[in-house]
């Protein structure tokens, strides 16, 4: 048979013949969109790719992606996504989880696989809102959200999911928005590049229970001022006219919001630097109407990931062990004390 | 042959006697939890297997790691029956009692049997000890034991003297008080210290002043046994060696067996053993013995809680491996919604349950056999899954293999029951012939022709393992139902019903496979069957042995397909006139087969956190027999 050259595949070949049930208008679209591109962009290989997700709105996305897929149970694709990972080494592993799927039921799971830094994508699509069961707080809800749970307002202290990955130890941890298509199908590249646990928060509109909480960000006309896009090695300008920047506050600890001219320059900035822990931390807390919202990669220091460190140590203890399996099974019996009746 | 001999079901296996001190003999010791009570039990037991004895033991231990001193709830104890019968249990009634402080004497007595001998360390018995064991006069100065022959020595003193020479501080040189008393056990049972002075060397090789020590204390023990001038009442055991069959043994817990059996199956499927798991008591030691296994390609994962780890488990089963995890009572209560997961996906898995007293956390160090309710029915919705029990340590190794061989021929989860008793006690194992075990290896799915997800073998009805890395089988699965062989989500109405029945029978059609039912001991139809599951095995087979021997009619049924039952069951169970069912709980089984089989068992219940004794079931039987 001649050999036919494999023709690239389209962001449309990942797409899955199961009709998408989103909300018309939903944020997750753009995001499925993103993904699909992404995945045609680095060249992935549908059969070794592999998207598990836990229970939400946004964990429905694996039925979309004509890829292997595993839509799981509430919150425990983490952990499902690492006995995968630790099984076949060699797939490619995407987690898609949501604000409510991820750090209510799941925050246990969250905290462990980026602290043991299992290689794969965690795609967190954080609309601050529980959207399959109907529009109740989240964990990433704001303080005085009302909702069919907190009709009076929500009293309780919302989580920074970025904050959160970058205490757990992730060393992949970037932000982004459903809507900023420019933006973040090149970032969940990079997140898959990294070897490790890559942690991505998405900002998502859910239209219907929590529509327009990221406007601010997502909007084309108010999104120069309130957005920050990193780049290494680049000063810190934002602004619809690029006229402002973060600078380290004279004489304090922490950053200040500056305009340029008027004595600053550019010069004058914050230069991102994704291998400083303190600046990620620190910016990733950033938040209206103060300080404008942090986007890109936060964070990235390269390292080995956790799969292949046990594979290292499975493959140092590995000893001669017999091919044929009884042979095997009877040497294993035969390790320890053993002795003879006659 | 002595007359009270029952005869053997088969000619290779060993008689059940009656007659104690002459056939077999009970020992139990029993100190503070920081004596080594278990190391010395557990080394008593090797020599004896050594030795050539059937043997059966029982570690009884507090659930505090390190209890207050002298306390009762500190009170650790080891029981073993060596014998050169058939011995299944470690006992009703002691023989000898070795005490090492009033605690351990006043915990223990009541299982010593009249005239059994007890060997007290004497040098324990201070105000202060006996104050907190609730003595108020020392037993020992007044008659109190006067029905027992009593030894008391100064072990403690005996033991210091013993290891002066090797220049251990007295706190270390007392810990080998534990060597003495077994050096002088040892001479009582007329056996050398030649295996435990092996053991010895091998585990403190490093440190060569505390070997020398133990060493010391160990000869002094059995010395003092040799020359001490003991009253004539103290006469030794004689106990001969067993006719075991022929062949290489090796002492054996249900941990242990579990974890080779469940290494085996995987081996005989061709597939990688994953193991995620979450410590808990009396499970642990499973994880631990499987990661000890990395030399093999064992990966064992100590997941964050019992959730992740069946979760990593169906992770890995998803990739193609086989996905393991195991947990006591409360941790597979948190696996349950992901084992629906398994049941849903039609995975394969297996969930070991090694069960300790509930509910909730119950008694983590005692034995129970409660989770049979969930391990049946113990999930939300119609979701069935076979169970499978261990009846014994040694049982466990069969039983892992079986259950890895269920959950990967049908695609589904499996329950392997076993519990505290069976993780902990030990026997001496005859090693098997592992060509006796016919591999029965795994194919994945590769062919993408005509490929559906939920397509069904039709005889079996399990799905296709079709694993990601696989061209050309992408597909998705999850835990919404499925439709029928597509797997596409579907919501109709007779889609889920059609789905629900097919899960149903592929269950149930797993009895089309099984073995039929037989009894263990006695005839296939009769006056009385005792039946049973789990642990319970060697209580009830001595007792039905012993009725035997006594001329009652008198059968044991025991199970290891608890679901689906063995399809003949019914109608065995209808060859008696009287059923019996004894059980570590208030009537699991029980009510299993009455809603199954529609029988009226009897029933006989035990939650105490201990083992049946042989006395328990027997009676029930006698009392059954004679109406
Ligand atoms: C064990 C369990 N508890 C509760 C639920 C109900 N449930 C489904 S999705 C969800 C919240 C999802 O919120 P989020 O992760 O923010 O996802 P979204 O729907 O907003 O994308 C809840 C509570 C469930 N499916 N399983
Ligand atoms: S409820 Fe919200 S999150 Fe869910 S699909 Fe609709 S818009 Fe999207």
């Amino acid at each position: 048979m001649n050999e036919i050259a494999p023709t690239p595949l389209k962001p449309k070949d990942f797409a899955s013949d199961q009709e998408v049930r989103w909300c018309p208008g939903c944020g997750d679209y753009a995001i499925l969109k993103a993904i699909q591109k992404t995945l045609a962009d680095i060249g992935a290989e549908p059969e070794n790719t592999v998207f598990i997700s836990g229970i939400g709105c946004s964990s429905r996305l694996p039925y979309y992606m004509a890829t292997y897929g595993f839509h799981t149970i509430h919150g425990r694709a983490p952990a499902i996504a690492t006995g995968t990972k630790l099984a076949n080494p060699e797939l490619d592993v995407w987690v898609i989880t949501g604000d409510g799927d991820g750090f209510s039921i799941g925050g246990n799971h969250m905290l462990h696989v980026l602290r043991r830094d299992v290689d794969m994508q965690i795609l967190v699509f954080n609309n601050e809102v529980y959207g399959l069961t109907k529009g109740q707080a989240s964990p990433t809800s704001r303080v005085g959200m009302r909702s069919p749970s907190t009709p009076l307002g929500s009293l309780d202290g919302p989580v920074n999911p970025c904050v959160f990955a970058l205490a757990a130890g992730a060393r992949f941890v970037a932000r982004s928005a459903d809507t900023l298509q420019k933006q973040l199908s090149p970032l969940l590249a990079e997140a898959q590049a990294h070897k490790g646990a890559s942690f991505v928060e998405i900002l998502q509109n859910c239209i219907i229970y929590n529509d327009g909480v990221f406007n601010e960000v997502t909007d084309k006309k108010t999104a120069p001022e309130h957005t920050l896009i990193l780049e290494h090695g680049a000063p810190m300008v934002f602004g619809a006219e690029r006229e402002k920047g973060l600078r380290v506050k004279p004489g304090g600890f922490g950053v200040e919001v500056v305009t340029l001219g008027d004595g600053i320059a550019e010069s004058d900035l914050l230069v991102h630097d994704e291998t400083n822990l303190d600046l990620a931390n620190h910016l990733a807390r950033l938040t209206g109407p103060d300080f404008p919202t942090v986007l890109g990669v936060l964070y990235r220091v390269p390292g080995e990931s956790y799969e292949a460190r046990v594979h290292e140590q499975l493959d140092a203890a590995r000893t001669e062990v017999e091919a044929d399996p009884h042979a095997d099974i009877d040497a294993l019996l035969h390790d320890g004390p053993v002795w003879r009746i006659d | 042959m002595n007359e009270h001999v029952a005869t053997a079901p088969a000619d290779d296996e060993l008689e059940v006697s009656l007659v104690p001190e002459a056939d077999f003999a009970r020992v139990r010791f029993a100190g503070d939890s920081g004596d080594g009570i278990q190391l010395t039990g557990t080394r008593f037991a090797a020599s004896a297997a050594r030795f050539g004895n059937d043997l059966a033991t029982f570690p009884d231990y507090p659930a505090e790691i390190r209890a207050p001193q002298g306390t009762l709830y500190g009170v650790s104890a080891y029981s073993l029956n060596i014998g050169r019968t058939e011995v299944l249990t470690f006992g009703d009634v002691s023989d000898v009692l070795v005490a090492l402080n009033p605690a351990a004497l006043k915990t223990n007595l009541a299982d010593l049997k009249d005239g059994g001998l007890l060997i007290v360390d004497e040098s324990a018995f201070i105000d202060r000890n006996l104050a907190k064991a609730g003595y108020e006069a020392n037993p020992l100065q007044d008659d109190s034991l006067g029905r027992y022959r009593v030894l008391p020595i100064d072990i403690t003193t005996r033991t210091l003297d013993a290891v002066a020479e090797t220049g251990l501080g007295r706190k270390d040189a007392t810990r080998c008080k534990n060597m003495w008393t077994l050096g002088l056990v040892l001479w009582l049972f007329e056996r050398d210290t030649d295996a435990v002075a092996d053991w010895l060397q091998r585990k403190f090789y490093k440190t060569p002043e505390v070997l020398a020590a133990n060493l010391a204390a160990l000869k002094a023990g059995h010395a003092w046994g040799e020359t001490a001038e003991l009253p004539p009442e103290m006469r030794r055991y004689h106990i001969p060696k067993a006719k075991l069959k022929t062949g290489e043994y090796r002492t054996v817990t249900g941990n242990e067996t579990l974890a080779w059996g469940l290494y085996a199956g995987a081996r005989l499927a061709g597939l990688d053993l994953f193991f995620g798991s979450y410590p808990i008591t009396p499970a642990s030691p499973l994880l631990h013995a499987l990661s000890r296994m990395k030399n093999r390609g064992v990966i064992t994962f100590q997941a964050e809680d019992e959730i992740a780890a069946v979760c990593s488990a169906i992770g890995a089963s998803y990739a193609g491996s086989l996905g393991v995890t195991a947990s006591a009572g409360p941790g597979i209560a948190l696996k349950t919604e992901a084992i629906g997961l398994a049941i849903s996906t039609e995975l394969p898995l297996v969930v070991v349950d090694v069960q300790r007293g509930g509910p909730s956390t119950g008694l983590p160090t005692k034995t129970e056999q409660s989770d049979l309710f969930q391990a049946v029915y113990g999930r939300n919705g119609d979701a069935p899954v076979p169970v499978i029990a261990a009846s014994r340590s040694s049982d466990c190794f069969d039983c892992a293999i079986e259950a890895v061989k269920i959950a990967t021929r049908y695609m589904t989860p499996v329950m392997l029951l076993s519990d505290g008793y069976i993780a902990n006690s030990a026997e001496p194992w005859p090693l098997p012939d592992p060509s006796k075990f016919a591999p029965f290896p795994v194919s994945f799915r590769t062919d993408a022709d005509g490929f559906e997800p939920f397509a069904r073998d039709p005889e079996t009805l399990a799905r296709a393992w079709a694993v990601p890395g696989t061209p050309g089988l992408e597909h998705r699965i999850g835990g919404l139902e499925k439709a029928d062989i597509t797997g596409n989500v579907s919501y109709d109405p007779d889609n889920h019903e059609h789905m629900t029945r097919l899960r149903v029978d592929k269950i149930r059609g797993i009895a089309d496979a099984l073995p039929e039912q037989r009894p263990e001991v006695g005839k296939p139809h009769g006056r009385l069957a005792v039946v049973g599951w789990g642990s319970t095995w060697g209580a009830t087979r001595v007792a039905v042995r012993r009725a035997m021997a006594e001329g009652i009619d008198v059968a044991q049924i025991h199970l290891r397909h608890i679901w689906p039952l063995p399809k003949n069951l019914g109608d065995l169970l209808g060859a008696y006139d009287k059923i019996l069912i004894p059980e570590l709980n208030t009537g699991q089984l029980a009510a299993l087969l009455r809603a199954e089989l529609g029988i009226r068992p009897h029933t006989l219940n035990k939650v105490k956190g201990q083992p049946f004794k042989v006395s328990e079931i027997g009676a029930a039987i006698r009392e059954l027999a004679a109406d």
